[in-house]
């Protein structure tokens, strides 16, 4: 399956990746050729087959409703791009 | 010194011949003169490799010591630890220091191991070749005496490099793909990736969930089942983490082979294999023979398919793992955003390597409306298929055998350019993570001076069981202890 | 042309655990911004979420208080979009098998009539954080302490046909999350959210209409309000030969009008798959029995029980019964009342007028249930007229006093009853009003006569300052003037 540069540029801005027109180029090669790649799968024969989400048939343990975390706002926050009263800062979301 | 395993480091430091300060200083020392060549490392903590040999030493003299204390090891940077920082080889992450452990990184501090720094990999654990971290490439110790600068695999090429050129005698790694085995058998190490579940993932930067899995590096198999004595648990803060009980997979160790049935994948013995690979591999198998065991061919039916698979679901999951990496909260943030969104691409754009992108883009087409069901759910019904290869297989034998890699390490810059040349060099260790089975990779000769990986893959939970086979194979053979010149 | 009105709802409860969904971090409400947000919460690399077990338990006791089907082995998926109040970039949630399966309320019409209202499912997910857009130099502030809080987001089927259903049905799925105990039930805090799907077809026709979604009503009036809204604009859309747009709307309450947030084309593609860093969740008998054994008593239990109990007729009961502090409250005031009928029309009356006046809830009355109680037994034992009840009543509400007789004693609020001082009076008045006597005693009427005794009544109360017991004096003015 070949993928567009319109299906590129629509992932990408999904994927909140900025690409510029030369960067498509190369992913529409590029991706192209994984999705080749990945094409095998159609040859599968895959009827009647559970999907599998995890190795190991396992089933979801549950955490008792206990607090456990104490306030550690400061060391958080140390490592944080911008800041101010407690609050993380982002631009603002222009409509 | 520099050439003792982790096992005589721990006998040495508990005779008192030498102190956990002073073997501290040596490993020290020597990393820092002969890593300039390799860049195994991206950071190297001097002050609290030595803070906490002082405090090994003062927990041997109170009689409270484990086979750890003392002992110099390192983290494959993918692992959190607090107050170092932990960059996944990324420069989203580049200064990011949490304020956390992860729960490897918990254990092997409570055990009071060494940990001297923090090994390179590729970028967010995706690569085949340590060429794709954002502080430069890794380099196999191997050829370099010829001039060569090959890679040492990947992702965790910097582990690999690093203990393959005796810069620490074992170090932890991770495995979505191969990424133990394969740059353990390009540098001519021993490693282990584990049962899915068996070692917590908590702390350990996520690539693709339901595959990561934390694993071991040394130049022994031995050396592996001390390391995963103290990595392998239940973790109450990993849903998927496996409560079952821990065996000492080093009291096994020396159980002997005899009657050990061995199968041998005849998909992974065909085309993409060199004669000369093969050769070694077949000579390997003839000495697990000769200590007693069996061998037969077996299939895996759909083994061709396991790339494509992977390639599914792995850039799937890391699709959605990655999308924390917004510059919001920590990590990297853009120059001067103009809005959010602005923020958003060119964080992201920025902050992640090429590879990187590719695989978050490829992994979110494969969600997208209208291409699930053909990629996502059918990868996933691969994947059953896949797995329940292995299971029949494991109804015949008790261990699989076949090589690691389809080549030896190839040359820096080879494979760079086309990502699915790179993505081949996985074609024989793919299929295991797909399962969550758990496999190893044991030095087993050389083709033109450059290390060959046996792959020994087991059934689930069988960790103890493939250690002793791979011990076994090393008190014939003297491949593991090859030091590159 | 007319018009069918076609309604269903999506509601978020956030469920009343004392740790988030994912992580130990407490929840509870109005803590300093990111005090409750830990490494989980915050999406911190190589973290993991570990569900807790309370949130299933309260999403299972809900799906049996709705009658609904409980999934054995659900499974969370991830929805994936990016905006800063989500931290990892996707909604942990539940698409494919959410934990409660397909049920039903019924609720009380207008008219007397019960109507069936079906659910499609309701399931767990996560809260996100709040952005808060004041100025922080032209940028947004963050505060992540809600993310990762417990919601069950339950969703109807289009069965409500006019706003005053949808309210009905809304006020009941609030009895009951709050009747459970399952959460709190505060709307101004956000503790039940309401997105409204609307669309309108020609009356009779099968074929539904476009829907639009209005999104997060956080009181009733504004959902009442919204729905006359949205179905006004769509209809004048409709009948001016347009097209409904399939969109989300906002609607601002104290405005009274909405705005498109986006429109399908501009719809997120939320690349739901399930989530590797969880196992499915099977729920067995023993737990689905645990929780049907803590049920607690429900809306419509009560209702009989208020009927059976206080005789109550069948539109109080369903009103007192329908939200549990409001019973709880009125079940104080009836104890202590020994009548129940009129703690039932002061609970409705006085008490909930004033509620609503200064936007309170129940919990945070001034007063307690027992306190009205004890106002009215002086109402009921003549000791106190309406009039000074509401007197009363007042300085229990403004904290002046604790205390209904210390109120009635300070404000001098005692009726006079005693028969003998208040005939005196009427003997009084009535020789001072031989006209008006005589008018009433000619009067065949029985109705109009009753009318001319409140002529007499101003000025008794006058010449007793107030406290003659008007009923009382009532009785003695028909014994004497018809005599």
């Amino acid at each position: 399956m070949t993928i567009s540069r319109k299906d590129i540029e629509k992932v990408a801005v999904l994927a909140r990746i900025r690409v510029d027109d030369q960067q498509v180029s190369a992913l529409e090669k590029d991706l192209g050729n994984i999705l080749d790649l990945v094409d095998q799968l159609s040859a599968a024969d895959t009827d009647s087959v559970e999907p599998m989400a995890h190795p190991l048939n396992a089933v979801q343990r549950l955490r008792p409703d206990e607090v456990t975390e104490s306030n550690q706002r400061e060391a958080f926050q140390a490592i944080a791009p911008a800041t101010e009263n407690g609050l993380y800062l982002v631009p603002r979301v222009i409509e | 010194m520099h050439n003792k395993s982790v096992a005589e480091l721990s006998r040495e430091l508990e005779s008192g011949k030498i102190s956990s300060v002073e073997l501290t200083r040596e490993y020290l020392g020597r990393l820092r003169k002969e890593d300039e060549q390799l860049n195994s490392f991206i950071s190297i903590t001097e002050d609290q490799a030595l803070a906490d040999a002082r405090a090994a030493d003062e927990q041997r003299a109170a009689g409270k010591a484990t086979p750890w204390t003392g002992v110099p090891f390192a983290h494959k940077d993918i692992f959190c630890t607090n107050g170092v920082a932990t960059t996944c080889g990324s420069k989203m992450l580049a200064n990011f220091v949490p304020p956390y452990d992860a729960t490897v990184t918990s254990n092997f501090r409570n055990a009071g191991a060494v940990c001297l720094g923090k090994t390179n990999m590729d970028e967010f654990a995706m690569g085949s070749s340590t060429e794709s971290s954002y502080f430069g490439a890794t380099t196999n110790p191997w050829g370099l005496s010829r001039g060569e600068k090959r890679v040492p695999g990947g992702s965790s090429g910097g582990s690999a490099a690093a203990v393959a050129a005796r810069l620490v005698p074992a170090a932890t790694a991770t495995d979505t793909g191969g990424s133990i085995r394969q740059p353990a058998a390009l540098c001519g190490v021993t490693g282990l990736k584990p049962t899915y579940g068996r070692v917590s993932r908590y702390g350990m930067i996520a690539f693709a969930s339901s595959l990561d899995q934390g694993g071991t590096m040394a130049r022994t198999a031995e050396d592996n089942a001390l390391m995963l004595n103290v990595m392998a648990g239940f973790d109450p803060k990993d849903s998927t983490s496996i409560d079952r009980e821990v065996p000492d997979y080093t009291a096994t160790l020396d159980e002997p082979l005899k009657g050990l049935k061995i199968g041998l994948p005849k998909e992974y013995f065909t085309g993409n294999l060199s004669a000369a690979m093969e050769e070694q591999v077949r000579g390997a198998i003839r000495e697990y023979e000769k200590l007693g065991a069996t061998v037969k061919e077996v299939s895996l039916p759909h083994a061709d398919l396991a790339i494509a698979a992977y390639y599914v679901i792995a850039p799937a999951e890391a699709s959605a793992n990655l999308s924390r990496f917004d510059g919001a909260r920590y990590g990297y943030r853009c120059k001067d955003p103009k809005d959010l969104l602005d923020m958003y691409t060119r964080t992201r754009a920025e902050g992640f390597g090429e590879e990187v992108k590719r695989r978050i883009l490829v992994g979110t087409y494969a969600l997208s409306a209208g291409y699930f069901d053909a990629y996502y759910l059918k990868a996933q019904k691969v994947r059953r298929l896949i797995q329940q290869d292995f299971i029949n297989a494991f109804k015949e034998v008790d261990v699989l055998m076949s090589p690691t890699t389809p080549s030896p390490a190839f040359v820096q810059g080879e494979k760079t350019s086309d990502p699915v040349t790179m993505y081949l060099e996985d074609v024989f260790t793919i299929a295991i993570n797909l399962a969550g089975i758990p496999a190893m990779s044991v030095p087993a000769g050389f083709v033109d001076g450059l290390p060959v990986g046996l792959q020994i893959i087991g059934d689930y939970f069988s960790e103890a069981r493939l250690l002793n086979a791979a011990h076994q194979f090393q008190q014939v053979t003297d491949w593991h202890q090859r030091e590159p010149q | 042309m007319q018009w069918d009105i076609v309604i269903g709802l999506e509601i978020h409860v956030q469920l009343a655990t004392r740790t988030k969904i994912f992580s130990g971090s407490s929840t509870a409400y109005g803590a300093e911004p990111n005090t409750q947000a830990n490494a989980v919460d915050l999406a911190m690399p190589g973290t993991l979420p570990v569900p807790n077990e309370q949130a299933f338990r309260y999403a299972v006791m809900f799906g049996l208080a709705v009658n609904a089907e409980i999934e054995r082995r659900s499974v969370f998926e991830r929805k994936n979009y990016f905006y800063p109040d989500l931290p990892k970039g996707y909604q942990t949630t539940q698409l494919e098998r959410p934990i409660v399966g397909p049920g039903y309320v019924d609720i009380d019409l207008a008219n007397g009539e019960t109507k069936r209202v079906r659910i499609h499912h309701a399931h767990l997910e996560e809260d996100a954080g709040k952005s808060l857009h004041e100025d922080f130099h032209g940028m947004t502030g963050i505060d992540l302490n809600r993310a990762g809080t417990p919601l069950i987001e339950v969703v109807t089927e289009p069965d409500m046909t006019n706003a005053d259903e949808a309210v009905a049905f809304a006020k009941k799925l609030h009895g009951i999350v709050t009747s459970l105990g399952i959460c709190d039930g505060d709307m101004s805090q956000g503790s039940m959210r309401f997105d409204v799907n609307i669309s309108l077809k020609p009356k009779g026709s099968e074929t539904l209409g476009t829907r639009t979604e209005t999104k997060n009503l956080n009181s009733f009036r504004f959902m009442e309000q919204a729905i006359a809204h949205e179905v006004e604009r769509q209809m004048d859309i409709l009948e001016d030969g347009g097209t409904i747009v399939q969109e989300t709307r906002l609607y601002n309450g104290d405005r009274d009008e909405s705005r498109s947030m986006r429109t399908k084309e501009e719809a997120n593609d939320y690349r739901y798959f399930p989530c590797p860093d969880l196992l499915p969740v099977e729920i067995d008998d023993a737990f689905i029995d645990e929780a049907r054994n803590s049920l607690p008593e429900l809306p419509d239990a009560r209702k009989a029980r208020f009927m059976d109990q206080y005789g109550l007729n069948d539109y109080d009961a369903g009103l007192l019964a329908g939200d549990s502090k409001l019973a709880a409250f009125f079940e104080a005031a009836a104890e202590r009342g020994k009548d129940a009928k009129l703690a039932s029309n002061w609970v409705q009356g006085e008490f909930s007028a004033r509620l609503n006046a200064e936007e309170k809830s129940v919990a945070q009355s001034p007063i307690t249930g027992a306190q009205l109680g004890d106002l009215v037994v002086r109402i009921a034992d003549n000791t106190i007229s309406s009039a000074g009840a509401k007197k009363v009543f007042e300085a229990l509400w403004s904290g002046e006093n604790d205390n209904v007789d210390a109120i009635i004693d300070a404000k001098g609020l005692k009726q006079v009853s005693d028969t003998g001082e208040l005939e005196k009076m009427v003997d009084e008045v009535l020789a001072s009003m031989p006209d008006q006597v005589a008018q009433y005693q000619q009067e065949s009427d029985p109705k109009k006569q009753k009318k001319m005794l409140g002529g007499f009544m101003g000025p008794l109360m006058k010449a007793s300052k107030g406290q003659g017991n008007p009923k009382l004096f009532n009785e003695i003015l028909v014994r004497k003037l018809g005599g």
